[in-house]
């Protein structure tokens, strides 16, 4: 019985395993999820979430922002495994990379919360779900 | 006064003298932020300030305006800005509460009116990003301790 299921689910498994993007752990997969929904709403076009576009997205440099914050990096610095530090206080900030950060995009208000201010400090607006994906994708990434 | 000898009272008069400008100097110790939400909330982009670095006014007007918090957003859900406000209010400490930066406060104008001048003397040994920055020269600012100084 057992032999039978997994020889029936371990190609499934497998498939499943190459199509889904990496990414960290269940909370993490669950906010993508529902900023796929969001994303897919929002554009018709809309495909997926791109680990490469929330890079450049994160490493900037953007205008529109204050001049001190043209980009993530600007904090978080450009290796998001390492410790950060806040431009204008001088205050440490956690890694952002999940794989050294287990915690971070685990609580959905907290990701709303930062990412309602962090992206009119940076760019000048607020980020698009298309862009929040992105860069929880990109960071995400092993 | 006929009866006080002389020395007595100059010793008298210079206590005084000294004693009079305390009321310009900052506390050495305050009360720790003891809300967990307060130093979380407050913790993330800077050090979460001790409620009794501020007067009670300077704390509402800062709560009222997050959205425009010394240049930068700092927004919260209407119900936690409710509940911090609560608490930095009940904790507040003395000061001017037309001003909303602790670094413009008479007592740390004071207390670092010697010390500022060193730091842009010797630039070169300047830890501090900002004034703000308490944690860069005071080591347990965090926990309300600036005596080391």
């Amino acid at each position: 019985m057992i032999r039978k299921n997994l020889s029936l689910s371990l190609p499934l498994l497998l498939a499943a395993a190459l199509a889904a993007p990496a990414s960290a752990g269940p909370a993490q997969d669950r906010l993508l999820e529902s900023l796929r929904a969001e994303a897919g709403q929002a554009e018709p076009g809309f495909t997926g979430f791109s680990a490469e576009r929330g890079r450049a997205l994160y490493l900037g440099p953007h205008a529109g922002g204050q001049p001190d914050m043209p980009a993530c990096a600007a904090c978080h610095t450009p290796d998001p495994g390492r410790v950060g530090q806040h431009v204008k206080t001088g205050r440490e900030i956690e890694p952002m990379a999940v794989r050294i950060n287990p915690a971070r995009f685990t609580d959905p208000a907290q990701v709303e919360k930062r990412f309602s201010r962090d992206c009119p400090n940076v760019l000048g607006r607020a980020c698009t779900a298309r862009e929040k994906g992105d860069i929880i994708q990109f960071l995400s990434s092993p | 006064m006929r009866f006080l000898p002389m020395p007595l009272l100059c010793l008298l008069l210079l206590t005084l003298a000294v004693a009079a400008p305390v009321r310009a100097d900052g506390p050495d110790r305050v009360a720790p932020v003891s809300d967990p939400l307060v130093r979380k909330e407050c913790g993330e982009c800077h050090m979460a300030f001790q409620p009794g670095l501020l007067p009670a006014g300077s704390w509402r007007r800062i709560m009222q305006t997050l959205s425009d918090h010394f240049g930068d957003r700092a927004t919260l859900p209407p119900d936690q800005v409710a509940l911090i406000t609560a608490y930095l209010t009940a904790n507040a400490g003395e000061g001017d509460p037309a001003l909303s930066r602790i670094t413009e406060q008479g007592w740390w104008r004071h207390e670092h009116r010697k010390r500022w001048t060193d730091w842009l003397r010797a630039e070169g040994s300047v830890k501090a990003k900002a004034r703000s920055d308490c944690a860069a020269c005071h080591r347990d600012a965090e926990r309300g301790l600036y005596e080391d100084d």
